[in-house]
């Protein structure tokens, strides 16, 4: 389970200048600090603007055109259930709905006990392996009932 | 002495367990008191094998496979003993799957350990560079020229001809560009020469910026492949410390030296400009072309950008190989292509052959068909851009020229098999929506296009207005192809499209029988 620092302009400072002597930094940064606190709080959007010397609408608009990075905390586990194409060939869509069903919760969205986010990626790169899924970074393969099941559990711990 | 054992660290194999497998044997081997040495290399490719455990003998290395945690002790005694075993598949190179393959750029895969350089050389690396060390700009894209090689992206552009326009170009700064934002489902070549051969990637990228003197190279990896990331990060901290990267690079007067960029889960950025757009800071915004990458690319700098596989198709052809390349492979399609054989299959993994192979001998004789055990009814070639192919067109041969002619591309060469049970207006509306979903905004055909195409869709699954809505999403997707300033808005009509003219049926009743109920 990935631990977090909580939001510190201090700390959020440090980790900008840290990055940005280097070229095309921005990504970068917007990484860095999702790395530290989980997320890229609002109020670090400006901080970076303002160090890059560019306009905050900018850095705004780089932030949310990226699907990686978070506007809030993720619950404590992520887990992400690759749903393209070579997955849905292998029985994807099945173990997509098995997990909405057993966490109660659409894939998009964190259970109300903020454990769990299920997200959808696009792509794993495990294709001959499929279906397959990512928790917490771990990635996971010939995804079946008990698999997923098991996955599910470990998520909920 | 030990016994060497080779074990893959690829996130394919992990992802079936091999952390556990070995770690099981690992304790194994202690109980056993055993002296074992455990290499962790990449994967061989042949993904319903893994974990797949292999042991150097007099022979050859011994492989077998698949080796789940439970199996772990059991195998380990059959290796000690060199006895038999369920599992064992013999000298893994005489494995037909495996020895069918003609293995250039993926030579080493497999073979050699990912984090060692001197491994590397071991097994013929850095022949390619060493060699245009001693040559001159012009004879190095001579070799590339004649080599035949296309980009391996999917365009199939020629890569001499890109890397000319750069040398030609002058300036100051010149980059190298490594595209390895493989965000195509079914395709894993990228991922898996990155964590099984990441030097072989680095030495094409550096033969490309001795060759049109650039100094600086960048490799923007999605971030989806984790494991990627650090396999190539831990190599170039070891080619800095072996030489072969940073100022002076093997004693020559050339500098060179690569980072690692991590994209941010943006399929477009897959596309050459919106991804140099993203390597520099930016809302990966498709930009229109000319100017070309190759006069005006990063930073606004003379650029090579290519593939993460043509990179490594470089290497081999440097080191002598340019017309043994060119030898192999069919009409303009020279060469290998790392074919990658996904979705429902038996046997699936990666497929290094010659251009020229049939579609059908692929599916059905090489992926071994379903591992559901039904019909194969529709392949998608090329990721999630490409057209799906009905088995009437299995005897379509691998080629660029080939695919094209019939509506569909190889792009990445990735192909995803489906069984019986697939729904066809089903796939055709997730290409629709994944269009819109990735779609970058910049121009209207692409945006709106895509957005108009699922709600048309789902329209005609709703049984609505059937033919006039068909008709409808053949105008779309005429206008997405000619009028959008890149890949994604012009080739999903691909799927779309063939999906719609192969697999009608699934598209609601035919006109004539909707004549015929009223």
């Amino acid at each position: 389970m990935p631990v977090y620092e909580p939001w510190d302009s201090k700390r959020g400072a440090e980790i900008i200048a840290e990055n940005s002597h280097i070229e095309g930094p921005t990504l970068v940064i917007l990484h860095a600090l999702q790395e530290a606190f989980g997320y890229v709080p609002e109020a670090a959007i400006p901080m970076v603007a303002e160090a890059l010397n560019l306009s905050r609408a900018e850095v705004h608009g780089t932030f949310t055109f990226y699907h990686d990075f978070r506007h809030k905390p993720a619950g404590k586990h992520v887990l992400k259930l690759c749903r393209a194409e070579a997955c849905q060939a292998a029985g994807g869509d099945k173990v997509a709905a098995r997990a909405e069903a057993k966490l109660g919760v659409k894939i998009g969205n964190t259970t109300a006990d903020e454990r769990v986010t299920l997200e959808p990626i696009y792509c794993l790169g495990l294709c001959a392996t499929a279906p397959s899924a990512m928790l917490d970074g771990r990635v996971v393969g010939m995804l079946d009932e008990a698999r997923i099941d098991a996955l599910i559990a470990e998520a909920q711990r | 002495m030990s016994v060497r054992i080779f074990i893959p660290r690829d996130a394919g194999a992990v992802a079936v367990g091999a952390d556990e497998t070995v770690a099981a044997i690992e304790q194994a081997a202690a109980q056993r008191n055993a002296a074992i040495e455990i290499v962790r290399t990449g994967s061989r490719g042949l993904y319903w094998l893994e974990p797949m455990v292999e042991v150097a003998t007099p022979k050859g290395r011994v492989a077998y496979g698949p080796v789940k945690e439970a199996d772990a002790a059991s195998v380990l005694d059959a290796i000690l003993k060199d006895g038999p075993h369920p599992l064992r598949q013999g000298l893994t190179e005489e494995i037909p799957w495996l020895k069918r393959q003609t293995r250039l750029t993926f030579a080493r895969c497999g073979i050699i350990d990912p984090r060692s350089v001197d491994d590397y050389r071991d097994h013929d690396g850095y022949k390619g560079l060493e060699r245009a060390l001693s040559l001159t700009s012009d004879a190095i894209l001579a070799d590339v020229t004649r080599s035949g090689l296309r980009g391996r992206g999917g365009a199939g552009f020629p890569t001499g001809i890109k890397w000319k326009t750069v040398a030609q170009t002058s300036a100051e700064q010149k980059y190298i560009v490594c595209n390895a934002d493989e965000g195509d489902s079914g395709t894993f070549a990228d991922r898996m020469i990155m964590e099984g051969d990441p030097f072989v990637v680095i030495e094409g990228m550096t033969i490309a910026g001795i060759t049109v003197r650039a100094t600086k190279g960048y490799i923007y990896i999605r971030s989806e492949y984790p494991h990627a990331v650090e396999a190539m990060k831990a190599a170039i901290a070891a080619g800095r410390r072996a030489g072969t990267l940073g100022k002076a690079i093997c004693g020559s007067k050339h500098d060179f030296d690569l980072e690692v960029r991590v994209g941010a889960g943006a399929y477009v950025c897959g596309e050459e400009t919106s991804l140099l757009e993203s390597l520099e800071g930016r809302r990966g915004i498709v930009r229109a072309k000319p100017p070309l990458p190759a006069h005006k690319g990063l930073f606004g700098k003379p650029t090579v950008i290519n593939n993460v596989l043509s990179f490594a198709a470089i290497p081999f052809i440097l080191a002598g190989g340019a017309k043994a390349y060119a030898d192999f492979g069919m009409g303009r399609s020279r060469g290998t292509m790392p074919i990658q054989l996904a979705g429902n299959v038996k046997f699936g993994g990666l497929f290094e052959t010659a251009f020229g192979i049939t579609l059908g001998e692929l599916v059905d004789d090489i992926a071994g068909g379903t591992f559901t055990g039904r019909p194969v009814r529709a392949v998608q070639v090329g990721g999630p851009l490409g057209a799906y192919f009905p088995r009437a067109l299995f005897d379509t041969p691998f080629d660029y020229e080939a695919f094209a002619a019939r509506d569909g591309l190889i792009g990445h060469a990735g192909i995803v098999v489906f069984d019986d049970t697939v729904d066809m207006a089903k796939q055709a509306r997730f290409a629709m929506e994944f269009c819109a979903v990735e779609s970058c905004g910049k121009c209207t055909p692409c945006r709106i296009g895509s957005t108009r195409g699922v709600e048309t869709i789902d329209k005609i699954r709703a049984g609505e207005r059937v033919e006039q809505n068909l008709a409808v999403v053949e105008d779309l997707c005429n206008t997405m192809k000619f009028g959008s300033l890149c890949a994604l808005g012009g080739f999903t009509p691909y799927p779309v499209m063939s999906a719609l003219k192969h697999f009608r049926e699934d598209f609601g009743p035919a006109p004539t029988s909707l004549q015929a109920a009223e």
